[in-house]
């Protein structure tokens, strides 16, 4: 175990030291050139005059000038504020929600699980034209209670400018909420049954138990979650697409719409190579803040 | 054997690279993908097959053609733009400056062109003097479409001035029907809100608003007037109108739900498909006030340039075909349009398209009363219909002014140009 | 608490139960609800929602929608009709995009877990910011790099953006579940000789199943559903389902059947729900297992 295997550790530890990064090297390569170049090539974009394809011409911060003039930005940025916070907090309350009913030895709970995550299936090309119709004032839900008897009902959010950002919230927490309820549930079964048990022994209610022991115990459940969710909400557009259209007027446009179309059906790649790189700049000043917070608080666990 | 063997090879071979010089391939871009419009678009298909040529059909639908736009600046980008791309108005200009689309002018010059298209047509599809698009079909979008036994059972008459309109309407709701029937999306606020700038300011004006984006026109009383106007319609319209399609609008009309809808001439495909007949089940009329005026919605392909010399030829064929009054004639009857043709042989059509085709070639020749759609992106950039988009649907959906509105509207113009 | 009368704490626990199956059956009803509506509208015929409602028990049945939606639509002025050819498209990129994403997602997991370099930590939160990048904003750049590497618009450039763009997800899953593997397992397997892809194959790997399974759904759900990509980076052989679908259900100035659109999304979505139905139970296991724990 001495002289003569020395020698071959060398060569194998130099293997060893190198063959993890030349594994990784694709993805470093990747990542570099295909999210971080990009990245670039848009702010290069966003200071030049480009119109139907990408020019360079430069015309300073003049786009975002015009980006910031425009009403419709300044609208997006406010939807997407509140359609992000409602949309991760409400999917998380009931995700959280669904997952604790669901963890009570209940019957069926495969069958019932399958049914809260089968949204996430779907997409909103078609699920679109039907939440359309239930939330349609004249033809779903409001006709219906109507129709039960119970004529002073009113739901007409969708078509309301100042309510239709909340339906939009309604609809994505219908597609989301199951998944949150599956990163919850496995978080639940994971939780130290002795530590419960304990607590119980002690006297402790089930309501101290969930709120003081085995919530904060799903921190890294919540992490995740938010990330699948911001990741969600910033990039909805499939969504609002389908359901209103950002209508009614502009009332639901968020900028992920804003970008597309001002980037090619309007002729105004700068402008849209602009809201991108303000969009970027936003995510970062949140994100950044609270992925190393995070990140750290994992690491010392 | 062994040479009669490459004797036969070399005859299949020859018989085949004959047959490569002959056939080209046309990858065409459009967003023609469902119903009577895929059976369109088909027809074309099977003539330019005819020809021995092959078809690439490249389908991309959403939005007014807002995916396919995006796939095509995609495709440019990549070096390798289809054949042909279904585009129009200015866009076809923005792309021919950019140096992408094929001179046609042979083909044209070959089939007379120049004596078959109205020089308003015309005009769209040439950039900088030179063919580069061929247009299929024209669409007249200053329509109403109403339901008879509604207006009968409401004693309404169908209106032809705007103030007849709003008598009509309020009669129509006091019978307890949905006077309007609208979908609330900005592209048809736009198409309603364009046909009340014609009844209010006449074709003149509209052209100097919508085409030559005149500043003082578009911050003029005039516009004012129409904006007020505009806002009248919201009286009598249903709680459900944001964000219904068009053709949903059009099933309530055929229901009786609603008694009148304003819509251009595509509206006409709904009817159909659930059996009325013109002039008897439904009424067509020009929108009220614009009676002989026509703000005509043209498609067209436009062809871009080809690397290869074969596929270049069958974009020829292709261009040529899409002017035959055969073509003209099976695809129009399908999408409810009028042939782009002057001398096209109009009697299988319906009494709806040849009222149309009759207004067409009149105001064509009288050089007045035929404008370019704003709201479906005849008459201006992109930017700039974008930016009018906003304003019209901002204000038809909120409680803004019309002095505010013609302000921001002069102001995003202008910003926009 | 232990002075209550049994049948009050019985009483008690049935309430409770019973309100748990109420609220729990409620909310599955609101999720049930669209799709429920969806099939409805499926089987009923067109001239029947024409001239009734558009939410309303059908009053006949017909599956004719389906084989339409299925195999008979014309959709633009194809050949081949329906929406198999486009289904046929997407399982041939889903199978290697989710395939590839996945197998480099755990090779970096297990890297940034165990085989730490310089930079690797700050590498991965590099990485995580890729997740958020609004995929409007590179869709130009990636054309032209796609045309540069000549497989723009084909089934190969495809599978490459969804592989690009899905590995920062593969590789957060697989470093959040490997980081709670033990380490000194790792170490004595390293003292024991036990080389790189020895370890990653004899140890890791068998304990990874559950992570996978997140992996893969997650991927596959992704990746089916994505209609920018796949419109986008297409041409008319590629097509994936989500475009077809969109190309059925999509005419600017042409009719609408909503029954046709409503059958050939339930046919467009059947991969994805059948994979939540299978391999749901492993995916709950599978997150219990794995990224979550405390």
């Amino acid at each position: 175990m001495s002289q003569p295997i020395k020698m071959k550790p060398r060569l194998v530890d130099k293997i060893e030291y190198w063959l993890p990064k030349v594994v990784m090297s694709p993805t470093v390569f990747l990542t570099m050139v295909f999210i971080y170049g990009f990245i670039i090539w848009t702010t290069v974009l966003s200071f030049t005059k480009s119109r139907i394809l990408p020019v360079y011409d430069f015309v300073g911060f003049q786009q975002y000038v015009k980006l910031f003039l425009n009403d419709r930005w300044m609208l997006a940025l406010k939807n997407l504020a509140i359609f992000g916070i409602l949309f991760i907090v409400i999917c998380l309350f009931v995700g959280l929600l669904l997952a604790i009913l669901l963890d009570q030895k209940i019957r069926a709970e495969g069958f019932i699980r399958t049914v809260y995550l089968y949204p996430m299936a779907l997409s909103f090309i078609v699920t679109g034209t039907v939440w359309k119709w239930l939330l349609n004032p004249t033809v779903g839900i409001e006709r219906f209670v109507q129709s039960l008897g119970f004529e002073s009902f009113s739901f007409d959010w969708l078509v309301n400018p100042d309510m239709a950002i909340y339906t939009i919230v309604i609809a994505g927490v219908w597609q989301s909420s199951g998944f949150v309820m599956a990163l919850f549930l496995a978080g639940l079964r994971g939780v130290d049954n002795s530590i419960i048990k304990a607590a119980q022994i002690d006297g402790a209610s089930m309501v101290t138990i969930y709120s003081r022991i085995i919530i904060p115990s799903l921190r890294p459940v919540f992490f995740s979650a938010i990330i699948m969710l911001a990741h969600i909400a910033i990039k909805s557009f499939d969504l609002i697409v389908a359901l209103t259209g950002g209508g009614p007027g502009n009332s639901t446009d968020v900028p992920a719409i804003f970008m597309y179309q001002f980037s090619f059906t309007r002729s105004q790649m700068g402008v849209g190579a602009a809201s991108a790189v303000v969009m970027l700049m936003g995510i970062i000043a949140i994100l950044v803040p609270f992925l190393y917070s995070e990140l750290r608080a994992t690491k010392n666990v | 054997m062994k040479f009669s063997k490459s004797i036969l090879g070399l005859a299949i071979a020859g018989a085949m690279s004959v047959s490569a010089v002959q056939a080209g391939e046309v990858e065409v871009l459009h967003w023609w993908t469902s119903g009577s419009e895929a059976r369109s678009i088909a027809v074309l298909k099977q003539m330019v097959e005819a020809e021995g040529h092959t078809w690439k059909d490249f389908a991309v639908a959403g939005g007014a053609g807002e995916n396919a736009y995006t796939v095509l600046r995609s495709r440019a980008v990549s070096g390798n733009p289809p054949a042909s791309a279904q585009i129009k108005g200015l866009e076809i200009q923005e792309w021919g400056d950019l140096g992408f689309l094929a001179n046609l002018d042979d083909v044209a010059a070959a089939n007379h062109w120049d004596d078959v298209l109205p020089p308003v047509v015309a005009k769209v599809m040439k950039n900088d003097g030179h063919y580069v698009a061929a247009p299929v079909n024209v669409h007249r979008v200053n329509w109403l479409w109403a339901n008879p036994e509604v207006f009968k059972k409401a004693g309404a008459k169908v209106p032809t001035s705007l103030d007849e309109l709003w008598v009509a309407a309020d009669k129509i709701k006091a019978a307890g029907y949905t006077a309007i029937a609208h979908g609330g999306q900005p592209w048809q606020d736009a198409t309603t809100f364009e046909s009340i700038v014609l009844a209010v300011g006449g074709s003149d004006f509209f052209d100097k608003v919508f085409v030559k984006l005149d500043q003082k026109a578009l911050g003029s009383d005039t516009m004012k007037e129409s904006f007020d106007q505009f806002r009248k319609v919201k009286q009598y319209i249903d709680a459900g109108s944001p964000g219904r399609d068009w053709n949903v609008a059009t099933a309530m009309v055929i229901k009786g739900e609603a008694g009148m809808q304003f819509m251009g001439d595509w509206a006409k495909g709904e009817f159909t498909a659930a059996n009325k007949a013109p002039g008897k089940d439904f009424i067509c009329a020009a929108f009220p006030g614009t009676d002989g005026e026509f703000t005509f919605n043209i498609d067209s392909l436009a062809m871009f340039k080809q690397k290869n010399a074969d596929n270049a030829e069958a974009q020829k064929v292709m261009a040529k075909l899409i002017l035959s009054p055969k073509f003209q004639e099976t695809f129009n009857l399908n999408k409810g349009s009028i042939p782009v043709r002057i001398d096209q042989d109009m009697s299988p059509f319906d009494s709806c398209a040849e009222a149309s085709m009759k207004t067409f070639i009149a105001t064509s020749k009288a050089g007045k009363g035929l404008e370019p759609s704003m709201a479906h992106g005849m008459s201006t950039t992109s930017t700039v219909q974008g930016a009018m988009y906003d304003v019209i649907t901002e204000f038809f959906n909120s409680d803004m002014s019309s002095e505010d509105a013609v302000k921001k509207l002069t102001r995003s113009v202008k910003a926009a140009m | 608490m232990s002075s209550k009368p049994l049948a009050d704490k019985r009483y008690a626990a049935i309430t409770g139960r019973t309100i748990v199956y109420s609220v729990l059956i409620i909310v599955a009803i609101y999720y049930l609800v669209p799709l429920l509506l969806m099939v409805l509208t499926s089987f009923r015929s067109m001239n029947e929602i024409r001239l009734g409602q558009l939410i309303e028990w059908p009053k006949s049945f017909s599956t004719e929608a389906w084989s339409e939606a299925w195999s008979q639509a014309q959709i633009g002025a194809r050949d081949e009709k329906g929406l198999r050819p486009y289904f046929i498209n997407s399982i041939l990129m889903v199978i290697p995009a989710v395939s590839i994403s996945t197998i480099l997602g755990a090779l970096n997991g297990y890297i940034l877990s165990f085989w730490r370099f310089r930079g690797s930590d700050a590498f991965f939160a590099i990485l995580l910011f890729g997740c958020f990048l609004p995929f409007q904003a590179i869709l130009l750049p990636m054309s032209q790099t796609l045309g540069w590497l000549g497989i723009s618009g084909t089934l190969g450039g495809l599978i490459f953006v969804h592989v690009t763009y899905g590995i920062p997800f593969t590789t957060l899953f697989f470093r959040n579940y490997y980081v709670n593997i033990p380490g000194e397992l790792i170490k004595a397997a390293k003292l024991d000789g036990a080389g790189f892809f020895t370890i990653f194959w004899r140890i890791i790997l068998p304990v990874s199943i559950p992570i996978i399974v997140v992996s893969v759904i997650w991927q596959f759900t992704q990746i089916w559903n994505d209609f920018l990509f796949g419109v986008v980076f297409s041409d008319p052989d590629s097509q994936p389902v989500t475009v077809g679908l969109n190309n059925l259900v999509n005419s600017s100035t042409g009719e609408k059947r909503y029954n046709v659109d409503m059958a050939g999304a339930i046919i467009a979505a059947l991969p994805t729900i059948v994979v939540y139905v299978v391999a749901g139970k492993y995916f709950v296991r599978g997150l219990t297992a794995g990224s979550v724990k405390g």
